[in-house]
């Protein structure tokens, strides 16, 4: 499978393209770097389980360790309900895509707009499009997708990798935020 | 009304001047106006004339664009890259871009409406003739063309008024695509507001469209009780003789029926159809039966069922030929936009065109005389059932695992498929015997058939697909209430008011495609949802079909559970697509009949009165059509948001509010003329949600006014809260924004909500009698 090819065959962006996050410590410097994070959580993370393991619970983790706020779309905050964490807020992705390209919004706490906005977990085309109008829109504002497929329009993106290699990154980049 | 077209014939004539004999004047047009209501500011508008109220609009919900291309293509200077500020050759911006597309898409869609308004209109006038009066209910419907009578000024009564609105709607969408040539306009909203205009004309075009067919071919008329017509593949009785019509425009069909039943041949025949002329065709006849929405035309062709197929115009497979050949089934195209390439034997006898079908000598014939159409497809699938084998494409059992074993697992299916589906572990499993992931995928699958043009094994892998859910369609036995056209007036004024106060929390429509994100029963489950909520639910085209698609635990589908009639928990089924203009319709009636507002020529009061008061959301769930976004388009101008599903991002923009900014959300009180807090209400224009639980959330949201009283809002707040806990889980965090004052608030939710309110330092305010406009202040103040 091509590793940086779009996902969907189709949907081909550029000229400028996502780098590719080819091993976990890229994605932890960035957002090591990041001076406010945000991470935007859809409805697809419940999908993912890998040796037992959901991958909502690795997301729950990086937002614990690195302090970063959660946005959960969709009906996401169901499942981070019933594991005890509480989403800085609940916000339809268009929405929460909305006041990130807003360079003059306050943010969730009223400090200030995100420098660094973490995607995982919306349906692909959705995602695609969305990171578009942030790549076009938003040009002050770093994008990471933390799927395991190529998401050509965000600022930094996996390349199409297997769950259990997804899975194995998402833990590295954990990991290494708890350093 | 004004008559296009007058002719003036005088045998003899002597005068001063001359003495004529056999004179015959045409004139272009007489004005003959016997409406009493003056006429309001704004007759035929042109493409400025609601600049000013577009823009209160677009600044409110602010387009946020979504390029789904970073360039542009469409003249030689480029490709241009157009990738964050950069301009393209022309100068042009990436927003200005994004809008200048949409105007494309909603030009397209218009310019669709319109002409097949046109071409139904014309065979309409060739057989019925000028003056068939407009007849859409008797004494039940007395504002027969809302949109007709709001737009253009005029009060259609007889079938030939309606050409001049088509003239002016063909003008208008010719004028609205100029406006995308290289080097005309070059801003943003500008391009959008012509985007609202587009759509204004369109649901002009497509009240044309339907009032012309429902008052000449014995449609329903505004019947609540309409009939009820099968629906699904179960249906179909196959020791018949099957005829298949796909799309859009009805008279081909109607003359099948015709032909049938001049031959006594009804009963033996089953004409099937798929798409909106389905739809059509059980209104003009309820024993014809719907197959499916668009999504079914491959299920359905490669089934081997239908022994001929009769295709119009609009959303109609382009390679149907190619499956009609493959099936051995005549292809009969009717329409002068979708001649597929077949030879023109429209002026050949009916004799010699069955007799090339049965003896297969032809394939395939393109006939524009529906009166032939009907001969030909009649006869024709009468002889070819009894020598044609019905076997179809689709594999066997057997075959289906031994075509899975081929699978090399590229995963290039599932990157093709639009909702990402899991198509390579079920086939693998299939190749090990184990067929019930490709039945599952059934459901979801939107019948595109992209995952067989990238399999590099030559898979025909949406046959799989189907071949494994052959007992789920043997069991696709569902009940459709045949579309029953518009809204009644005593309807209207019975609803008006408890849905202006909001006692009514709402009128959600169902519309357009099925490109759904999770599978056609998501629309049934949200339709029967907000009916048993008491909202009314409308729907038409494809999701109508869909609503119908589904039982519930008694068994009983969405129309067979809920009634046809415009109150609360009804589930009305316009029609087709073109039916959608008695939605927007219902909307502009209650501010007509209902509230008494000058109808005439008067949009701007009109939209602004519907905006602030009607609370109507539109849900496209599986909107794939550019005639989806020119709807979209023409309810957004009325003030009306919309839903669509993940897909809907890839229109290439949103309308969205920012409920956390105050001063986007003030309104003038009509009473005073202060400025006051209006709310977040409606939030967005345009929305598109991640799932149909956030979608039915937002619907619930979206029906709010300002103008709700504390009954009404608190009914809305109940069923937004209810929903929100339901389906995403705990309180949501905008109630203080929502509540107006401590009657707002519902009785069972209090203790919470005035602890959330508390805590966000709330305040009561007053409700005002709300307005966008400066000069519908009463008193003038501002």
């Amino acid at each position: 499978m091509p590793m940086n090819d779009s996902w969907q065959t189709a949907e081909i962006p550029g000229p400028v393209k996502a780098s590719r996050i080819i091993k976990p410590e890229i994605a932890d410097a960035l957002i090591r770097r990041a001076r406010r994070p945000v991470i935007i959580v859809g409805h697809g993370i419940l999908e993912y389980e890998v040796e037992g393991r959901k991958l909502i619970d690795s997301i729950i983790e990086l937002a614990r360790k690195g302090e970063i706020p959660v946005v959960a779309t969709a009906s996401t905050n169901r499942e981070f309900m019933d594991r005890g964490f509480a989403p800085a807020a609940i916000l339809p992705a268009v929405d929460i895509a909305n006041r990130l390209k807003d360079h003059e919004w306050k943010g969730l706490d009223g400090k200030g707009n995100y420098d660094l906005a973490i995607f995982v977990g919306l349906p692909y085309s959705m995602e695609w499009t969305i990171l578009s109008g942030l790549k076009h829109f938003a040009p002050a504002l770093k994008t990471i997708t933390l799927d395991c497929v190529y998401q050509p329009n965000a600022g930094w993106s996996f390349p199409n990798s297997t769950i259990k290699d997804w899975a194995a990154s998402v833990k590295g980049i954990v990991d290494h935020l708890g350093e | 009304m004004g008559r296009k077209g007058v002719n003036i014939k005088i045998g003899e004539l002597l005068s001063d001047l001359a003495h004529f004999r056999d004179l015959s004047i045409t004139v272009g047009s007489v004005n003959a106006d016997t409406w009493a209501e003056p006429m309001g500011p704004t007759p035929f508008p042109s493409l400025t004339s609601f600049r000013n109220w577009d823009r209160v609009l677009l600044n409110r919900y602010k387009p946020f664009y979504l390029p789904f291309c970073d360039l542009c293509c469409l003249c030689t200077y480029g490709k241009c890259d157009l990738t964050g500020n950069k301009r393209g050759a022309c100068g042009i911006s990436m927003a200005a871009q994004q809008s200048r597309t949409v105007l494309i898409t909603a030009c397209i869609g218009a310019a669709t409406h319109c002409s097949h308004a046109r071409e139904l209109l014309t065979h309409l006038l060739e057989t019925f003739g000028r003056d068939l009066p407009i007849d859409l209910g008797g004494t039940n419907i007395e504002v027969e063309a809302p949109l007709i009578r709001l737009v253009c000024g005029i009060k259609p009564e007889v079938l030939g008024d309606l050409e001049q609105v088509l003239d002016y709607c063909e003008n208008q969408v010719t004028q609205l695509l100029a406006v995308t040539h290289t080097g005309q306009e070059g801003d943003a909203l500008d391009f959008e507001s012509k985007v609202l205009h587009a759509g204004t004309i369109d649901l002009v075009g497509m009240e044309v469209a339907d009032i012309a067919q429902v008052s000449a071919l014995g449609f329903p008329k505004a019947d609540a009780d309409s009939p009820l017509a099968d629906l699904g593949m179960g249906t179909v009785d196959t020791t018949r003789p099957v005829i298949l019509v796909i799309g859009h425009n009805v008279p081909p069909s109607a003359a099948i029926i015709d032909y049938l039943r001049a031959e006594d041949l009804l009963t033996g025949v089953e004409v099937t159809g798929i798409c909106c002329t389905a739809i059509d065709m059980t209104r003009y006849s309820a024993k014809a039966k719907i197959i499916g929405p668009i999504s079914w035309q491959l299920r359905y062709i490669r089934s081997g069922v239908p022994d001929v197929i009769v295709i119009d115009e609009q959303c109609i497979r382009a390679d149907t030929i190619l499956e009609a050949k493959a099936i051995h089934a005549p292809l009969i195209a009717t329409s002068e936009k979708n001649c597929l390439g077949l030879p023109d034997r429209t002026l050949d006898s009916p004799d010699a065109i069955v007799d090339d079908f049965v003896s297969g000598k032809e394939t395939g014939a393109l006939i524009l005389d529906p009166d032939k159409v009907g001969e030909v497809a009649a006869r024709t699938a009468i002889a070819v059932s009894k020598t044609r084998k019905r076997s179809g494409t689709l594999p066997t059992r057997e075959e289906l695992i031994a075509l899975a074993k081929k699978c090399t697992q590229c995963v290039l299916c599932r990157r093709g498929c639009p909702n990402d589906l899991p198509i390579p572990q079920a086939i693998k499993a299939a190749g090990q015997g184990d067929l019930s992931g490709l039945d599952e995928l059934y459901d979801d699958c939107v019948g595109c058939g992209r995952c067989e043009s990238a399999c590099p094994q030559g898979l025909a892998v949406h046959s799989l697909i189907v071949s494994a859910a052959e007992r789920r369609i043997r069991e696709e036995r569902y009940t459709i209430r045949t579309g029953r056209g518009a809204i009644q007036d005593i309807e209207i004024r019975e609803v008006g008011g408890p849905i202006v106060l909001g006692e009514i929390p709402g009128v959600v429509a169902f519309v357009g495609c099925a490109n759904f994100p999770r599978g056609a029963r998501e629309v049934a489950e949200m339709s029967m949802e907000f009916a048993r909520r008491r909202y009314i639910v409308c729907t038409s085209g494809c999701s109508a079909i869909s609503a119908g698609m589904h039982r519930d635990e008694e068994g009983k589908t969405a129309y067979e559970r809920y009634p046809g009639s415009f109150e609360a928990g009804g589930i009305v089924n316009v029609g087709s697509c073109v039916a959608n203009a008695h939605i927007a319709g219902a909307a502009v009636k209650i501010a007509s009949i209902f509230a008494k507002r000058p109808l005439r020529g008067n949009y701007e009061e009109i939209a602004d009165y519907v905006h602030n008061r009607v609370g109507a959301v539109g849900v496209a769930w599986g909107a794939m059509s550019q005639k989806a976004a020119s709807i979209a388009a023409g309810f957004w101008r009325l003030g009306i948001p919309v839903v669509v599903g993940p897909h809907g991002t890839k229109y290439r923009r949103l309308l969205l509010g920012r409920a956390d900014q105050d001063e986007g959300w003030y309104v003038y009180d009509a009473r005073t003329g202060e400025k006051v807090y209006g709310g977040p209400v409606p939030e967005h224009l345009f929305f598109a949600a991640e799932t149909k639980e956030e979608a039915m959330v937002m619907v619930a949201k979206l029906t709010m006014r300002p103008n709700d009283t504390s009954k009404g809002r608190a009914i809305k707040l109940t069923n937004y809260i209810d929903l929100h806990k339901r389906l995403i889980g705990g309180m949501p965090d905008d109630i203080h924004r929502l509540v107006r004052t401590h009657a707002d608030i519902p009785v069972t939710m209090k203790s919470a909500i005035e602890t959330i309110l508390a805590e966000k330092g709330w305040d009561e305010r007053e409700i005002p009698d709300p307005t966008l406009l400066a000069h519908m202040v009463r008193k003038t103040k501002v």
